[in-house]
Order: structure tokens, then C-alpha cells, then sequence
């Protein structure tokens, strides 16, 4: 039974991870910054159940559906702040948001 | 057996490259969804199908159709008048082209047979719903919590301010 090395799954997550934050620092638009933030939260999940199997436990598969329930929660609160964001600053960078100065 | 995980992983890392650098937040979009289906093969293939079935209803048939949803109210031109004639440029084909590709993987998956995974052995759903209502059920009831949170924050953030 030929089997995945559990590095090479881990090494897929971490890679995963790395373009989400990539994504998080290069990109100046808020929706790329929460399509940034899935990728990252996705890439955590992959772990757990990379994990999960490693051991043949379920508890990674359990931390994965919780993860999904706090993406969905980040993303529908994150969304919402998005539409007020572009109704309040008529746009969709992050910058235009900094009006603190010092 | 191997050569299934490889290939999905290529895929998602080339997907989510993709969709990281488009321009349209749309095809970004849609290559972030290409790379959810192939992080679900993956789990498929790492012997965790209740996560992959999870994978593809909530998070790509649900998460992503909200994100979809916002980025059209996003858009600045909706106005047309009626159905355009035909889509312009070629955006679609290589996010068509990946998913052809996954689904042939998947389809090699089945006709394996077998479940394979890091060590071997599959975890069925039923060990999942057990270890999730058993030791996990406070972590259930937070989970609940925190999507009601997530409602109440919502409505409160997306509805109109009627004064002003």
C-alpha cells in the first residue's frame, strides 16, 4: 500500500500558507485581502488533516470542520465590512483607510 | 496511489498562484475555487472523505458563493443590456483545463479502489461524527457561538444607516 510521506503533505500546506500571505502583502485591494486570508485558513485546515491521517485519528477531520465554521464566520463579518468599507471610502484599498497620522 | 496527491497539489499551488496575482477579482475567484477542489481531492486521497465532501459543499458551494455575491454587488459596470453576446477573452479556459485535470485524478482515485493515506488508513465519517460529539462537543457548541456571532456582526455591518 503505497503511502504519502506526511513531510510532502505538510510541505503542501506550508507552501499554501506562504501564498496566502504573500498574497496578504502584496495585494492592495480588501478583497484580495480576505481571498488571502481563506487561502491561509484553508492551508491550516490541509495541515490538520494531513495530520489527522498521519495518526488515522479523526480529530484532525474535527479540527478542520471547525476551521471551516470560523472561515465562514471571518468571512461573512469580513464581507460586510467590505461593502461598508467601499460605501464609507468609495474604494477598495486598504490604504484609503489610514487617516490616523503619527 | 502517490501520483493522485502530487498531482492535485501541483494543482492547487498553481491555482492559488493564479489567483493571488489576477487582476479581476472575479478569476481570482475562480482559481481560488479550482484550488479548493483540488485541496479536496487531496483529502480524498489522504483517506479524509467527510472533510473532502465538506471541502467541496461548504466551502467552495457555500463560503465562496457569499464571496461570489460580493464581488458582483463589487463591481462597478453591472449595467447590460440583456445577456452578453458571448464571453470576452480566453479567462476561462485554463481554470476548465485545471479542473478537467482534477477530474481526472479523481476518477483514477476511484478506479484504485482503495482508500490510501499518510499512514495508511482511512477515517470513515461515522469516526468523525463520534470523536466530533463526543470529546468535541464544547468545542461544537463554540463553533455555534461564533456563527451566531458571525450573523449578528453581519447584519449589524451590512444593513443601511435609514438616519443620517
Amino acid at each position: 500500500m503505497a503511502t504519502v510521506p506526511m513531510a510532502h503533505g505538510l510541505l503542501f500546506a506550508g507552501l499554501l500558507f506562504v501564498l496566502g500571505v504573500l498574497g496578504l502583502l502584496v495585494r492592495r485591494n480588501v478583497v484580495f485581502v480576505l481571498l488571502s486570508l481563506e487561502i491561509m485558513l484553508n492551508a491550516a485546515g490541509l495541515a490538520f488533516i494531513v495530520a489527522g491521517a498521519r495518526w488515522g485519528q479523526a480529530d484532525g477531520q474535527v479540527m478542520f470542520i471547525l476551521i471551516l465554521a470560523a472561515a465562514a464566520a471571518e468571512l461573512a463579518v469580513g464581507l460586510a465590512l467590505v461593502l461598508r468599507f467601499r460605501r464609507h471610502f468609495k474604494s477598495l484599498d486598504p490604504g484609503a483607510a489610514s487617516t490616523m497620522r503619527g | 496511489m502517490n501520483v493522485a496527491f502530487y498531482i492535485s497539489a501541483v494543482i492547487a499551488i498553481l491555482a492559488t498562484l493564479a489567483a493571488i496575482s489576477r487582476r479581476e477579482a472575479i478569476h481570482a475567484l475562480v482559481y481560488f475555487v479550482v484550488s479548493l477542489l483540488a485541496a479536496a481531492v487531496a483529502f480524498l486521497v489522504l483517506g479524509a472523505p467527510f472533510a473532502a465532501a465538506l471541502e467541496v459543499i461548504t466551502y467552495v458551494g457555500a463560503i465562496m458563493v457569499m464571496f461570489l455575491f460580493v464581488i458582483m454587488t463589487l463591481v462597478p459596470d453591472t449595467r447590460t443590456n440583456g445577456d452578453q453576446p458571448r464571453v470576452k477573452g480566453r479567462s476561462w479556459l485554463v481554470p476548465l483545463l485545471l479542473t478537467f485535470v482534477l477530474i481526472g485524478d479523481i476518477v483514477y482515485v476511484a478506479a484504485m479502489g482503495t482508500a490510501f493515506s499518510v499512514s495508511g488508513v482511512e477515517v470513515s465519517p461515522r469516526q468523525v461524527g463520534q470523536t466530533l460529539f463526543g470529546p468535541y462537543t464544547l468545542a461544537v457548541e463554540m463553533a455555534s457561538m461564533l456563527l451566531l456571532a458571525g450573523l449578528v456582526g453581519a447584519y449589524h455591518l451590512g444593513r443601511h444607516r435609514s438616519r443620517k
